[in-house]
């Protein structure tokens, strides 16, 4: 049997379907709030979870001052976080210094052929490979070819290479982004393409960038795997000598970082070295959120200047 | 159906006839985008302080023939071109592989369709070419960017504002300092790109007051599909066709007696 248009129109119950509507639409908001209210409550159970265990340790001063030691109550994380402070800078330099500019040179310079889209896809790809791949590549190349040695400057290049793809995908697509009537103003006016560049696809393009870089700085700071792989130590009573005092010293020290430390506390069979590692991984915690709090805020301050 | 005469009753200014001196010469000049042939056989003068308007039906070529003049195709993979544009007094060729397309750049000037300002201040647009031409001086680059805003009547509408951001501005205020700021560097030649296409009829006959007050000191080429407003404002026009130049000449000659039927029928809008 069939109907005409007109008469199946006709037919149609707007009502019922208006309501029928309407309610899966408030479903759907419900069951989006569930979720977020999920997550959130998963992670400040975590973040609380671990301030409550750690928080003998974290009150005292000198947890944050002392070496690790086999007596738990004596141990501290300076040699850690000192070490994760190290890295981190050395990451941050080598992501800043290789990808930014290989984004910039794949968006702008680059072709836009068949190789193009190829590298494109590879690097997106290289932000799935395992952490520790990244470690073994390392050993290989830094410890055992260049004779860097477990020190900052290998995990620094290690941690630096984990983070390439984010920074450079982050920074190509935020380079996109920018209009091409904004290059077009400027080469009309006379200016280069290195001006075009820095006068304004950079600065534009900046919150993006930043974003890239805090994102893969944020997976890179929890980073252990790799850091292992490449002969990070467990136990290390001395702190590398200050950049400005010993600048090569400090690249070629042993190191260890919070994440680590961690790690060794919590496979310890004494319980309260496992308020240790709560303890440390509260102040991991504390680290990442500060680390994004400071991206947010540059972002922010480079929003209002630039706003579209 | 449209009576042209009737368009040029509303011109902005009675032109004195005359010759005057020829700014650029288009000659044998053919344009390619990859195996696409864009412009064929282009020859025509632009005059010197005068206002040539390029009219045409969409797809005609003519934002590619005005984009030619200030070397834009060569920011973009596969453009070719053929043939000469003669800029005098120099009698350099523009579209010479071996004229760096900076220096045409540097001499003529360009305001696109739509409004494109940098997400800047409205000091900074207008004193980017002269910034990025090596002027430091703080106070010429003052008074530059006074004359500049003067001079495209937008100076008394922002003067109290000059360090907010462009993007506060209305759409016409927006395409007004856009001319500023390729005013700013005392261009010799301006390109326009249907300016007015994305504006409303009042900041469209603004910019229009505009266009002819600019050709007491720079010559300027219009590329517009609006063909009143080529009536209103040029004293010269161009009409295209199919990637060719159908007709040139004086623009009241071109609207009350043109030579082609194709250009006739245009004019008086049996298509387009």
């Amino acid at each position: 049997m069939k109907q005409s248009l007109e008469a199946k129109l006709k037919e149609f119950d707007v009502e019922g379907y208006t309501h029928g509507v309407r309610k899966r639409d408030r479903l759907f908001e419900i069951a989006g709030l569930i979720a977020t209210l999920f997550v959130l409550t998963f992670l400040f159970a975590v973040s609380v979870d671990l301030l409550i265990d750690g928080w003998i340790r974290l009150k005292e001063p000198s947890f944050y001052t002392s070496f690790p030691s086999r007596f738990p109550d004596q141990a501290g994380i300076l040699s850690a976080w000192v070490g994760t402070l190290y890295v981190m800078a050395g990451a941050l330099f080598w992501a800043i210094v290789l990808g930014i500019p290989a984004g910039i040179y794949l968006e702008e310079y680059g072709g836009k052929g068949k190789i193009a889209r190829i590298i494109e896809v590879n690097i997106s790809n290289l932000a799935a490979v395992p952490s520790i791949v990244y470690g073994l590549l390392a050993l290989g190349v830094f410890v055992y070819r260049f004779k860097f040695g477990e020190s900052v400057l290998t995990a620094g290049l290690t941690l630096g290479l984990l983070m390439l793809p984010v920074v450079v995908v982050s920074t190509r697509e935020s380079i996109r982004r920018i209009p091409r009537s904004i290059r077009e103003a400027a080469y009309a006016l006379g200016a280069t393409r290195w001006e075009t560049l820095v006068h304004h696809i950079l600065p534009y393009s900046l919150g993006g960038i930043l974003t890239g870089l805090i994102i893969g700085a944020s997976r890179a700071i929890g980073e252990t795997a790799p850091l292992i792989t490449v002969g990070a130590l467990t136990f290390i009573a001395f702190l590398p000598p200050a950049p400005w005092e010993d600048f090569i010293g400090m690249l070629k020290s042993p190191f260890t970082v919070l994440p680590i430390q961690m790690f060794n506390w919590v496979s310890r069979p004494q319980e309260e070295f496992h308020y240790n590692a709560a303890a440390a991984g509260f102040v991991l915690l504390v680290l990442a959120f500060l680390m994004n709090s400071i991206a947010f805020y540059i972002r922010f301050k480079v929003r209002r200047k630039y706003q579209w | 159906m449209v009576n042209p005469a009737k368009m040029l009753e509303e011109r902005k200014t009675v032109q004195s006839a005359g010759p005057s001196k020829v700014k650029l010469e288009v000659k044998n000049f053919n344009f390619y985008y990859g195996s696409f042939h864009a412009l064929k056989n282009i020859n025509f003068p632009i005059h010197e302080k005068k206002v040539t308007a390029i009219i045409g039906p969409s797809g005609c070529g003519k934002t590619t023939l005005l984009r030619a003049f200030n070397r834009m195709h060569d920011l973009y993979p596969g453009a070719r071109y053929e043939g000469e544009i003669i800029m005098h007094p120099d009698g350099i060729n523009l579209v010479d592989p071996k004229t760096d397309p900076l220096r045409v750049r540097m001499r003529i000037g360009m305001v696109f369709q739509k409004p494109n300002p940098f997400p800047k201040s409205i000091y900074e647009n207008v004193a980017y070419g002269l910034k990025i031409r090596g002027i430091k001086n703080k106070k010429l680059l003052d008074e530059a960017v006074e004359k500049a805003l003067r001079g495209a009547a937008l100076w008394e509408e922002v003067k109290d504002r000059l360090q907010t951001n462009a993007y506060a501005l209305s759409g016409g205020q927006q395409q007004r300092l856009c001319i500023a700021r390729a005013i700013a560097v005392e261009p010799e030649v301006l390109l326009f790109d249907e300016p007015t296409s994305a504006l409303d009829p009042i900041s469209t006959a603004k910019i229009e007051d505009l266009i002819v007050e600019l050709k007491q000191r720079v010559t300027i080429v219009i590329v517009t599909h609006n063909m009143q407003q080529a009536a209103r404002i040029s004293d010269y026009t161009a009409f295209m066709y199919l990637g060719e130049l159908v007709e040139f000449g004086p623009t009241e000659k071109i609207f009350t007696k043109p030579e082609k039927k194709l250009t006739e029928d245009y004019i008086t809008g049996r298509f387009g």
